[in-house]
């Protein structure tokens, strides 16, 4: 079974839109329990990083989801918040992260960039992995960040995009999968991906 | 590199799409579904759908209308008209729309974008500015919900609203609207040096040069109406979108 985390902070509709479309069938997850027969984990999330941490521990998530990806080992892919949310902390607030992965997040750092990162950008493969192919031609995907992730072992970084300088667009670690670019809202690049997590 | 995005932009009124030339006479141009799924299948890079009578006749969005089209984008859709309270806003995040565009309510109450953007992030409010000339060639700030142009500096109340949390501004040129004749290159390259956030120019792009034209000024993004959905001098509607090969060759070229 395929859930997908509703913890009130992310584009649902969107992505149970788009796996369905793809062919698969995705149960739309409003309680911690209802993970707990997940075969696939979708973790999405937009808004703020404290927000969506209070969000996770207010309505109890948080053990429910350490009992099922990191004791059972359950394949989760987080979407951008989501993808943030998986790391030991963010400059955008003062709660700890789930810390799944080493990593932490900051916040785009440059003269003269416009912040959000905001629109459409082409990805580079850093890591050959089962997410995102490295022979596809060139990948683009929709981005809509103002923070982004910086990982401790440069080996768990999938791919990097360019803004300013290279960051990690996407990252995993053992069953742990994180994007930070919007593949629900990028065409057949995203679909792909989705197709690829959901066949794992 | 992050890309230009090329927006279609289009125009709602009583549940059918019209195209408006200098904000009025409003010409019906079809079924907005139909024009989403095309834009779709022609990979558009993102939408915007304004509800141009919402705010006028004093409505809620037509939420089941709005859920149709978030169910056949699979890109990004930013939806403005008739939002005036965060609840109104959440309900359209739930139903699948990233990005609200706020306008009328925010010239009365400008801590709605504060609101909105302090739970859902900046990201996702879009404030829209519509910009006329006055008769004696200044800039001023247009209030489309009564068709004047209030005594404001249009540039600090821009200034102001990405002050409030708004992550992105929508900038309408009223004089180009629908004309087809190329953007307010002055009027952009004002606005994009003084702004941190993504300029989405709008409002008389006509060509591909029009919209390259705007990209050079400095605006991140550029919206249009007329030049996806007409063809030809006589106007015929006709929806269509550039390749991405297109876009890149034409955007990508002397920059």
């Amino acid at each position: 079974m395929i859930a997908i985390a509703s913890f009130g902070i992310g584009n649902i509709l969107s992505l149970t839109n788009m796996v369905r479309y793809i062919g698969f069938d995705a149960v739309v997850a409003d309680k911690p329990g209802d993970l707990l027969c997940a075969t696939k984990i979708i973790l999405p999330g937009v808004g703020a990083f404290d927000y969506g941490m209070k969000r996770l521990s207010d309505l109890g998530w948080i053990d429910v989801l350490n009992e099922v990806v990191m004791q059972r080992r359950v394949p989760v892919l987080g979407i951008c918040l989501g993808m943030q949310l998986m790391c030991r902390s963010s400059q955008e607030g003062n709660s700890k992260g789930l810390g799944w992965i080493a990593a932490d997040v900051v916040r785009f750092d440059g003269a003269g960039l416009r912040v959000p990162h905001m629109g459409w950008n082409s990805i580079e493969v850093s890591n050959p992995n089962p997410l995102i192919s490295s022979n596809y031609g060139e990948q683009r995907f929709y981005f809509c960040h103002s923070y982004h992730t910086v990982c401790d072992d440069p080996s768990d970084i999938l791919a990097t995009a360019r803004h300013g300088y290279d960051f990690t667009a996407a990252f995993s670690c053992n069953n742990i999968y994180g994007v930070q670019f919007h593949p629900e809202k990028s065409h057949r690049f995203g679909m792909s991906l989705i197709k690829k997590f959901l066949e794992l | 590199m992050l890309k230009n995005r090329v927006i279609p932009c289009l125009l709602l009124r009583n549940g059918g799409l019209v195209k408006t030339r200098k904000f009025s006479d409003a010409k019906y141009v079809g079924d907005p579904i139909n024009a989403i799924r095309i834009f779709n299948e022609k990979e558009a890079d993102e939408l915007l759908v304004l509800d141009i009578t919402a705010s006028k006749e004093n409505r809620e969005p037509d939420y089941s209308l709005i859920e149709r089209f978030a169910g056949e984008c699979f890109m990004p859709l930013c939806y403005g008209g008739g939002i005036r309270s965060p609840e109104q806003a959440r309900k359209l995040f739930s139903l699948g729309v990233e990005k609200i565009c706020l306008q009328t309510a925010v010239l009365e109450n400008a801590s709605l974008i504060t609101e909105i953007s302090r739970e859902f992030g900046c990201q996702s409010v879009v404030v829209s500015v519509d910009v006329k000339k006055s008769w004696l060639g200044r800039y001023g700030l247009y209030a489309s919900s009564t068709g004047k142009i209030l005594p404001l500096p249009w540039m600090d109340y821009v200034q102001r609203s990405v002050a409030a949390g708004a992550g992105e501004v929508v900038l309408n040129s009223v004089d180009r609207d629908g004309l087809m004749q190329g953007m307010d290159i002055e009027l952009i390259r004002i606005a994009s040096s003084s702004l941190s956030v993504p300029l989405i120019a709008l409002g008389g792009a006509g060509s591909l040069d029009d919209i390259k034209a705007a990209v050079i000024s400095g605006a991140s993004a550029v919206a249009a109406g007329s030049f996806f959905v007409f063809h030809g001098p006589h106007r015929a509607v006709l929806i269509t979108y550039p390749s991405y090969n297109e876009l890149e060759t034409i955007l990508n070229s002397s920059i």
